[in-house]
C-alpha cells in the first residue's frame, strides 16, 4: 500500500473570452486563452517513503510528471482549439524549476504557450489548494480568460479542490467530475460522473470545468510537436506579483505509513466467526 | 615524420569530437529528452503489453506501426517539407532504443523504413524520387524494405547475382533476394542488382519497386527464433519491369549506396539491441528484488550482484557508443569505426546481458510466463543482420590499420 504524497499543485485554466463571435475564430478583437491544468504529481510505482522528521515524503531525486487528470485536461482544450471554438491554450504550472519540464509537456501536445508560477522551497512545501486557487483566479482576471479546465484531483493528495475553490473565488461557474463537454454558443453543457450517474448541467462563461477520467484519452506527442514546443514562450511569474500570499492555513502536524497488514485468523464455524466478530466490536 | 603528423592530427581529432560530444553525452538535450520520454511512454503503455502476444501470433502491429507514424517516428531524420519529423541521428536511435524495450520487433520496423529504406532514398534520390517514395512512408500508412542479400551472398554484398537489364524505356529485374525484413508489409523497396557484371562491385545498381507489382513475388514467411512480428522472406523477381526514372542514383552506385545505408543503419540495430538488453536488465533487477532465497531476495548475494553489475555496464558502454556515432554522423563527420564499434557491442551486449538475465531468472526465464526468454531470442539476430559481428570487426580493423599507415 503506498501512501499518496504531499501535494504538489499546478493549475492551468482554458480561456475563452466571451463575446457575440464567441464560437467562431476571430482575430481582431476577441482573443482567446485557454489554459492547462498541470498538476506535478509523483509517479505511483516508486516505493513512498516518509520523511524520517514525518513532515511529509521524500520526493528528492523522484521522478515528477503530469498528473493523469491533468493531461486530460490539457487533451480537452487542445481539442477544443482544433474544433477552433477557443483561440489559445495556455498552459500553467505551479512550482520550483522543475515544472517547467511539465509545461513543456502540455506544450509538446499542442498548448501554445505556458506560465510558470515560482514558488519554491518551504512556501512550496506548504503549497495547498486554496493557495493555488488563489493564484489560478489572480491569473484567469490577469489573463482575461473565459474557460478554466483543470484535472478534478491530483493524484498524490487526492484533495478534489482546487477547480472548486477557483471556481468559488471567480464566483464563476463550476462542471465538476466532467466526462463530457459541449461548448453551445456561450453556454457549456457538461455531463458529471456522479455517485448516482451521469448528471447534465449547461452553465454559463466564463467557466470552471474539472476533468475527469473518461472525458477523452491524452495524445501522445508528437515529434514535430516536441520539435515546435522548443520554440513555445513560457513566462515567469511570481505570487507575489499577482498579489497573492502563499502562506498556509493549514500545519501538517505528522504523516505516517498505513499501518502493516495483520495477519488474518481462521475460524472454523460460522458460529465461531459471528463470535469473534463480537468479540472485535463489529456486530 | 609524414606518419608521425598523421597519428597525431588523427589523435587531435579524436580528442576534439571528444571534448565537443562530452557534454552531450553527460546529459542529452531537452528535446531530446522529451522525444525519448514520449518514446519510453508509448512503449511501456501500447508495446510491451502486447509484445508477448505479437510474437506468439507473428503478427504485424499495423494498428502501432501507424500510430508511430502519427508521431512521426517512422521518418524521424526526413525533414518536415517531406512529411518527417526533421529531427537528428542521436534523436532516432534514442527512439529506437525506447521503442525496442517495449518491443523488439516494432523496434525493427522502425528501423528498416527509417534508416534502410527511407535513408538511401532521402541521400541518393532525385526530388521527383522523394515527393514519390517518401512522403506517402511518413505517416505509418506504409512502411518499406530494403533488398541486397541473397540467397548466394549476405556478407559478400559485392557479388550479387540478381541482374538488370535495360529494354527500352524499362528496366527488367531477374532474381531473388532473401531475408528481407518487413517485405510482407511493404509498399516499395530498394533493390539491388547487377546491371554490368564485368565491373564486379562497381557494376552493381539500385532501383525503387512499387510493391506489389508485377514481376516480384515474395517467398514465405520465414518461421525466426525471435523478432517474429516482423515479416522476413524471400523476393523473387521474375522480369520485374520498372520505368527508367526508378533507379536510384546514378548506374554503377548501388555498392556505394548500399554501405553508406548500412553504415547509418547498423546505428539503428545498435539502438534496437540495446533496447532488448536493456529491457533484459529490467526483467531481471526487478525479479532479483522480488525473489527470495536462502533467507533474503537474491540481489542481496554477490553472484546475482556481479551479474547485473556487468550486465549494466555491458549495456551502458554500447549505449554511449551508440550516442556518440550518432553525434558524429549529425555533425557530418566520419562515423564508419565508431558505427560498427556500436553495432558490435550493442548486439554483443545483447546478447551476453539476455543470456544472463534468464540465468538471474532460473528456471521462470525458461518460461514465457517471463519476458526473458523472448528477450534472449529477439536478442540473437542482432549479431548477425546488417553486419555480421566478423563484418563488423573487419570494418573496425580496417579503419584502425588506415589510422596508423606507414
Amino acid at each position: 500500500m503506498h501512501r499518496s504524497s504531499e501535494v504538489k499543485h499546478v493549475a492551468s485554466y482554458l480561456n475563452t473570452r466571451g463575446c457575440e463571435c464567441f464560437g467562431q475564430p476571430c482575430e481582431s478583437h476577441c482573443p482567446v486563452l485557454t489554459d492547462r491544468t498541470i498538476h506535478v504529481q509523483l509517479k505511483t510505482f516508486i516505493k513512498i517513503r516518509v520523511k524520517p522528521d514525518r513532515t511529509g515524503v521524500v520526493t528528492d531525486g523522484v521522478k515528477h510528471s503530469m498528473n493523469p487528470f491533468c493531461e486530460i485536461a490539457v487533451e480537452e482544450a487542445i481539442k477544443l482549439k482544433e474544433k477552433k471554438l477557443v483561440k489559445e491554450v495556455v498552459a500553467v504550472s505551479c512550482g520550483p524549476q522543475q515544472v517547467q519540464e511539465t509545461i513543456r509537456t502540455a506544450l509538446a501536445m499542442g498548448a501554445d504557450r505556458g506560465i510558470h508560477v515560482e514558488v519554491s522551497g518551504k512556501d512550496y512545501e506548504t503549497l495547498g489548494p486554496l493557495q493555488v486557487s488563489k493564484i489560478f483566479a489572480a491569473l484567469a482576471k490577469k489573463e482575461q480568460a473565459d474557460l478554466i479546465i483543470l484535472g478534478k484531483q491530483a493524484i498524490d493528495d487526492d484533495c478534489n479542490q482546487t477547480g472548486q475553490i477557483t471556481a468559488a473565488l471567480l464566483d464563476w461557474p463550476q462542471g465538476t467530475f466532467a466526462s463530457e463537454m459541449t461548448l453551445e454558443a456561450d453556454k457549456l453543457k457538461v455531463v458529471r460522473e456522479v455517485d448516482g450517474g451521469l448528471e447534465t448541467i449547461k452553465i454559463n462563461l466564463p467557466a470552471v470545468v474539472t476533468a475527469d477520467l473518461r472525458l477523452n484519452t491524452p495524445r501522445y506527442a508528437t515529434l514535430p510537436n516536441i520539435m515546435k514546443a522548443k520554440k513555445k514562450k513560457i513566462a515567469n511569474v511570481k505570487p507575489a506579483d499577482l498579489g497573492v500570499d502563499v502562506c498556509s492555513r493549514l500545519e501538517v502536524l505528522k504523516v505516517d505509513e498505513p499501518p502493516q497488514r495483520q495477519a488474518g485468523v481462521k475460524v472454523e464455524t460460522v458460529d465461531d466467526l459471528v463470535g469473534k466478530l463480537k468479540e472485535a466490536g463489529r456486530v | 615524420m609524414a606518419a608521425l603528423f598523421k597519428a597525431q592530427r588523427a589523435l587531435g581529432m579524436a580528442v576534439g569530437h571528444g571534448i565537443r560530444c562530452l557534454s552531450q553525452l553527460a546529459e542529452l538535450p531537452e528535446l531530446h529528452q522529451m522525444m525519448r520520454q514520449t518514446c519510453r511512454d508509448y512503449a511501456q503503455k501500447e508495446l510491451a503489453p502486447i509484445a508477448a502476444q505479437l510474437d506468439k501470433d507473428h503478427k504485424f502491429p499495423a494498428k502501432q506501426v501507424q500510430e508511430l507514424g502519427a508521431m512521426g517516428v517512422m521518418a524521424v531524420e526526413v525533414p518536415e517539407s517531406l512529411g518527417g519529423a526533421g529531427m537528428d541521428y542521436l534523436a532516432y536511435c534514442l527512439a529506437v532504443e525506447e521503442l525496442s524495450r517495449g518491443c523488439a520487433s516494432t523496434g525493427v520496423i522502425v528501423s528498416v523504413n527509417n534508416s534502410l529504406y527511407l535513408g538511401p532514398i532521402l541521400k541518393f534520390g532525385t526530388e521527383e524520387q522523394k515527393k514519390q517514395w517518401i512522403t506517402p512512408f511518413t505517416t505509418g500508412e506504409k512502411v518499406g524494405c530494403f533488398a541486397l542479400s541473397e540467397p548466394g551472398n549476405g556478407s559478400d554484398a559485392g557479388a550479387a547475382s540478381t541482374l538488370a537489364h535495360q529494354e527500352g524505356d524499362e528496366w527488367v529485374l531477374n532474381g531473388t533476394k532473401a531475408w528481407i525484413t518487413n517485405c510482407w508489409d511493404a509498399s516499395a523497396t530498394v533493390v539491388f542488382a547487377t546491371t554490368d557484371k564485368s565491373l564486379k562491385h562497381k557494376g552493381i545498381s539500385a532501383f525503387l519497386v512499387p510493391m506489389p507489382h508485377p514481376g516480384l513475388s515474395l517467398g514465405k514467411k520465414e518461421d525466426k527464433l525471435g523478432i517474429r512480428a516482423s515479416s522476413t522472406a524471400n523476393i523473387i523477381l521474375e522480369d520485374c519491369r520498372i520505368p527508367l526514372g526508378n533507379m536510384l542514383g546514378d548506374r554503377g552506385m548501388g555498392f556505394k549506396i548500399a554501405m553508406q545505408t548500412l553504415d547509418s543503419g547498423r546505428l539503428g540495430i545498435a539502438a534496437q539491441a540495446l533496447g532488448i538488453a536493456q529491457a533484459a536488465l529490467d526483467c531481471a533487477a526487478d525479479y532479483a528484488h522480488k525473489r527470495t532465497a536462502f533467507g533474503a531476495p537474491i540481489g542481496k548475494l554477490q553472484a546475482i550482484q556481479f551479474k547485473l553489475a556487468d550486465m549494466a555496464l555491458a549495456i551502458e558502454s554500447a549505449r554511449l557508443l551508440t550516442w556518440r556515432a550518432a553525434m558524429l554522423r549529425d555533425a557530418k563527420k566520419p562515423f564508419t569505426k565508431e558505427a560498427a564499434m556500436a553495432k558490435l557491442g550493442a548486439s554483443e551486449a545483447a546478447t551476453f546481458v539476455s543470456h544472463q538475465a534468464i540465468q538471474v531468472l532460473g528456471g521462470m526465464g525458461y518460461v514465457t510466463d517471463m519476458p526473458a526468454e523472448r528477450h534472449y531470442r529477439d536478442a540473437r539476430i542482432t549479431e548477425i543482420y546488417e553486419g555480421t559481428s566478423e563484418i563488423q570487426r573487419l570494418v573496425i580493423a580496417n579503419k584502425i590499420l588506415k589510422e596508423y599507415q606507414q
